[in-house]
């Protein structure tokens, strides 16, 4: 569990590296550090109150205040691991989803808005979310199967970021020019660090060195092979031509899909999990890039279609026999109506709530960067730092002056 | 014949570029230059080193014109790449001695005439 909670750990950084391949250059700080300043500010949220609301004892809907402050979180035993490892692997997952949510808003959100939202978005969204589901909620009672967060992470995350696509507009070049990834080597770096680091996701959602944990690893080797054999395929049928970006997206929407079923389903349906998967999402890129929707780096189409799909087809396939309740393939179609439900209840909650933690935080500051600003790129008025800089023409000052001031003024920001 | 040489910020380009394209202007080359124009330096930090950027990303523009194009294409690169604030470029027209196209061997006026 301390390795599992390590390689999810990876998975953030990962994430950055597959975000920030794919903007353009002048963003990709800002885009990477979307993602690195979760690490920082939800896992502070996390262990402040979020553990309490996803895992304290309260009611099905969100959890009490018992573990505030980590209070009564100690080296005692929960399930078969130490209570406080159990909290800080649960952290990592709430690091990373709240982390996802950026794809949608990249190259024109604010930074410091962006960090409000996120970490309220892990308190008030993702901890209730996983308190229905892991924490002993309605969800759990009802018997909706979710072995690593298929419906938790991924369509929580996904419908949060097309609402966040929604509210804050589409990039000001977009469906005008040509917004191209910078660095498609960073996309296949972070897909298949995100796939390494999906081990301790998946595997380690068994909570324990076992069988179950043999089961999920092993799926979460097949699915995303599958998948990426299928979207080279539709690639190849498509444009003649088998893309490196679209591989790494076929990657990740592997890992999406088999999430929810990974301990629950036999290896061969796996395989079948995976291949199928990649076609909701394909299509779905395919239909947003036609659309005014910027949801920039298709969070909704790789994480909200294909943890959506995922959770039904873990309803169709799950098996008692390797650790689920019996789906449909095994002659109970009631789990699928489970699944189906607790997809619907997720995407609901995960709306509503985006929907008002945007408006607030619009309420007390400029979510929108400006178009100039948006014109020369986030990194250096975000963050006074360029990503690729050969250091000609930049004067050594002495003085110490808050440089950030500068900037500001020279951007003249809204 | 005149050759008019645009320095432009590169968030403006496509935009020039658009611009150019609607006044008929074909032929082009581009080049990514740095230069100082008077404006503003940025402030970046890293670490504990603090630096003024002195020198500011530009695209330089090369178009080969005809007469008859020359202020439309003035024009055009005045609009598009204009924000009203210092550091929006500067655009040098200057004579042209002779042109000739390496393809054809076409000579001047021919030379800088796109093909239909």
């Amino acid at each position: 569990m301390l390795v599992a909670t390590a390689l999810v750990l990876l998975m953030t950084p990962a994430l950055a590296f597959f975000y920030g391949g794919l903007v353009r250059s002048k963003n990709v700080l800002n885009t990477m550090m979307m993602s690195l300043a979760s690490l920082g500010a939800v896992g502070i949220a996390w262990v402040v109150a979020g553990y309490s609301l996803a895992f304290a004892p309260g009611n099905g809907w969100i959890g009490g205040g018992a573990h505030l402050f980590l209070n009564g979180v100690g080296l005692e035993p929960r399930g078969s691991i130490p209570h406080l490892l159990f909290m800080a692997y649960q952290g990592t997952f709430a690091i990373i989803t709240a982390a996802l949510i950026s794809g949608a808003i990249v190259e024109r959100m604010r930074f410091g808005p962006y960090l409000a939202f996120i970490t309220l978005w892990a308190l008030t969204v993702y901890a209730p979310v996983a308190h229905w589901v892991w924490g002993g909620g309605w969800l759990a009672r009802l018997g909706a199967l979710d072995f690593a967060g298929g419906t938790v992470v991924h369509v929580n995350a996904g419908v949060g970021a097309l609402v966040a696509a929604v509210l804050l507009g589409p990039r000001k070049d977009y469906g005008r020019q040509a917004l191209l990834p910078h660095s498609v080597p960073f996309v296949l770096l972070g897909s298949s660090l995100l796939w390494f680091g999906w081990f301790g996701f998946n595997g380690g959602s068994a909570l324990g060195a076992n069988a179950s944990a043999a089961l999920a690893f092993v799926n979460t080797l097949l699915a995303p092979m599958a998948t990426l054999v299928v979207w080279m395929l539709l690639d190849l049928a498509r444009t003649g031509k088998a893309t490196a970006v679209g591989a790494a997206t076929g990657i990740v929407v592997g890992l999406v899909a088999i999430t929810p079923a990974a301990g629950f389903v036999p290896p061969m349906s796996a395989v079948a999990i995976g291949a199928l998967a990649a076609l909701p999402s394909y299509y779905a890129i395919q239909w947003r890039s036609r659309t005014r929707l910027d949801d920039s780096l298709d969070v909704l189409a790789a994480h909200g279609v294909g943890g959506a799909f995922g959770a039904l087809l873990t309803g169709v396939f799950a098996a008692r026999a390797w650790g689920g309740t019996d789906g449909l393939l095994s002659g109970h179609p009631a789990q699928l109506a489970r699944q189906a439900a607790a997809v619907l209840a997720t995407a609901s909650y995960s709306a509503a709530g985006t929907y008002a933690l945007l408006k607030l935080v619009g309420l007390m500051a400029t979510m929108r960067a400006g178009r100039k600003e948006e014109g020369v790129g986030m990194d250096v008025p975000q963050h006074g730092e360029e990503a690729y800089t050969s250091g000609e023409g930049a004067i050594l000052v002495m003085t110490d002056r808050a440089p950030a001031m500068d900037v500001q003024t020279r951007e003249g920001r809204p | 014949m005149k050759l008019i040489v645009a320095i432009v910020r590169p968030e403006k380009l496509n935009d020039v570029l658009e611009a150019l394209y609607k006044e008929e202007v074909r032929g082009l080359t581009i080049t990514l230059a740095r230069g100082h124009g008077g404006e503003l330096e940025s402030v970046e930090t890293y670490r504990g080193t603090t630096v003024k950027m002195a020198l500011v990303d530009k695209v330089r523009l090369d178009i080969g014109v005809s007469e008859p194009f020359v202020e439309r294409t003035v024009q055009a690169i005045m609009r598009s790449g204009r924000t009203g604030e210092v550091g929006d470029g500067k655009i040098f027209v200057l004579p042209v001695q002779k042109v000739y196209r390496i393809r054809t061997g076409e000579e001047d006026v021919e030379a800088v005439t796109p093909l239909v």
